[in-house]
């Protein structure tokens, strides 16, 4: 249990790395093509950059220079790419702000004022993929809620039937003046120290499995990239502690059940 | 001292500190009013018109009477006639289901799980099928209420000595209860209801299968019980026994028949 729940934890972790990254990094830049005959070119540029200065959202936007294009065009075309002799759109990069702008209305003002520009700012893929990022997070942490659950339940399970396959010693305890609580003691003490040192094994094996997987920073792969970073690390130490409580509620709801229903 | 209690390897470690019976200075009997918990009128045990049934008919009905700290009780009738049942009214296993019984000044209805507890805590019960945890040592067995009672302070092995050999087990105090004979069992009944020293000690049967010398000698321990200042209810049918004990302690012999409790008189 503790072993899945660190996976658990370090799936939501990954996909919440991931998905900040993707909102972060990727959706706040955009650009905007123009593809206008080259006497018309300048104009429509100048046009664009006056929308957008007006555009609320938009923290700053830049048009790239020939040399810029061309640096982007190289890993293509090669570095000779005669750019003037051909018909290369021209490229005006925008970096949002937080919020972001309205992306409908840029649109329709861009269409108005310069009708070769498009703008394409990538959210047409990249939303839904951040969303699916942060949904996965909030997944893990479900994850991670289940399977407390299921911890509770096993241990509900394994002390009713602890409590019953004890019932006579029970019985006698109770006719020689035992409190409820006393019975119930040896019975909580037991469950919680099993569950406090199973799942503190489990996370140092999962913490083990986590660790050697292999890790790809760089592509940043849901899969190859399940793992902790930083202080994120720390994080499992709290499951056997969480076990541990949980197995201790279990128990003593489930003995203090059990005993009320022995006469 | 306990090792196991749980046999699924259930722990519970506590230190228990023995205080038998023997180990205290006899005190005066009539001393014993309120300071041991009886009730405001000084009763352990008060009934009124109390009655219980298994099943919708009554077994016993109009039990009204008194057990007065120190006092000496037999209860007697025919097998079947209801000795168990009343001695289980008296430690609150069974509630009464019609009229009022009232245990050291608590209505037995009104208890709580905990207040039920802390009742059996200053009652010795020997039962008639004595209830030993057969994983458990004869000692184990007899000091079972210490641990569980949370008297704390350390374990004074030498008074649970003292109090096996006061019954006579010494040599069987590592055997386990199948082992024992059905003398040693009822001996080591009595030595675990005396081992919290309580102030009420209720017996069922406890000559049940002895010879007579055995049965005498359990009964001068009881009377020297009673001498100490407890009280003490034994449910018997052997009236022989009753009579050997009338020669030396006041005792009053209480008969259940047909339902009824009703004092004997003094053909016994
Ligand atoms: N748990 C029970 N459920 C139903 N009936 C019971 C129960 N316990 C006892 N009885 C019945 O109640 C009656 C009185 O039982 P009890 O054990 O009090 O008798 P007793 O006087 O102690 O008898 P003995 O001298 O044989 O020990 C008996 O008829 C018995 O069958
Ligand atoms: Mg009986």
């Amino acid at each position: 249990m503790a072993f899945l729940a660190v996976f658990a934890m370090a799936l939501s972790m990954a996909a919440g790395r991931l998905a900040d990254r993707w909102s972060d990094a990727l959706a706040q830049s955009s650009t905007i093509r123009i593809s206008a005959p080259p006497a018309e070119m300048e104009a429509q540029t100048w046009a664009v950059l006056t929308v957008l200065e007006q555009t609320p959202g938009v923290e700053s936007a830049r048009a790239l220079s020939d040399e810029d294009q061309q640096a982007l065009l190289a890993p293509w075309f090669g570095p000779d790419l005669p750019l003037d002799d051909l018909p290369v759109p021209q490229l005006i990069e925008i970096t949002e702000t937080a919020d972001g702008y309205d992306a409908d209305g840029l649109r329709q003002r861009l269409a108005a004022e310069a009708p070769g520009a498009v703008l394409d700012d990538h959210d047409r893929w990249r939303r839904p993929l951040a969303e699916a990022a942060g949904r996965l997070r909030v997944l893990g942490w479900l994850a991670l809620v289940l399977i407390l659950g299921a911890t509770g339940a096993m241990v509900t399970l394994a002390a009713q039937s602890a409590l019953s396959a004890n019932e006579q010693v029970i019985r006698v305890l109770r006719l020689v003046g035992a409190r409820d609580s006393y019975i119930a003691r040896a019975f909580v003490r037991r469950f919680t120290i099993r569950a406090l040192t199973g799942a503190a094994l489990g996370v140092i094996v999962g913490l083990l499995a986590v660790a050697i997987l292999p890790s790809a920073r760089d592509t940043a792969a849901i899969l190859t990239g399940l793992s902790f970073s930083g202080a994120g690390w720390f994080w499992p130490l709290i499951i056997p502690p969480l076990a541990g409580a949980t197995a201790f509620a279990a128990t003593r709801i489930a003995a203090f059940r059990t005993l009320r229903s022995l006469q | 001292m306990i090792s196991t209690i749980w046999p699924l390897h259930l722990r519970v470690r506590s230190g228990a500190r023995l205080r038998p019976a023997i180990a205290s200075a006899p005190p005066r009997v009539q001393d014993r009013g309120n300071k041991n918990g009886a009730g405001a009128r000084g009763q352990m045990i008060e009934m009124q018109d109390a009655a219980y049934g298994y099943g919708a008919e009554p077994l016993l009905s109009d039990l009204s009477l008194q057990l007065p700290p120190g006092s000496f009780h037999f209860l007697t009738g025919p097998s079947g006639a209801g000795k168990t049942t009343f001695l289980k009214l008296c430690y609150a296993e069974l509630l009464p289901t019609g009229g009022n019984i009232t245990l050291f000044g608590h209505t037995a209805t009104g208890l709580s799980r905990d207040g039920i507890a802390d009742i059996r805590q200053k009652i010795g019960v020997v039962h008639q099928d004595c209830k030993f945890l057969d994983h458990l040592s004869v000692s184990e067995n007899i000091a079972l209420p210490l641990p569980v009672t949370g008297k704390g302070g350390m374990a004074q092995e030498s008074n649970l000595n003292e109090l096996v050999g006061w019954v006579g087990l010494t040599a069987r105090a590592e055997a386990l209860p199948p082992e024992l004979s059905g003398g040693e069992r009822q001996r080591a009944a009595l030595a675990r209801a005396i081992i919290m020293d309580p102030d009420l000690i209720l017996a069922d049967e406890p000559t049940g299968n002895v010879d007579w010398d055995m049965s005498l000698r359990l009964l001068n321990l009881l009377i020297e019980l009673n001498k100490l200042g407890k009280t003490v209810v034994i449910a018997t049918h052997d009236l022989a026994l009753i009579r050997a004990a009338k020669q030396r302690v006041q005792a009053r012999v209480l008969r259940i028949q047909g339902g009824q409790i009703t004092a004997a008189g003094a053909d016994l």
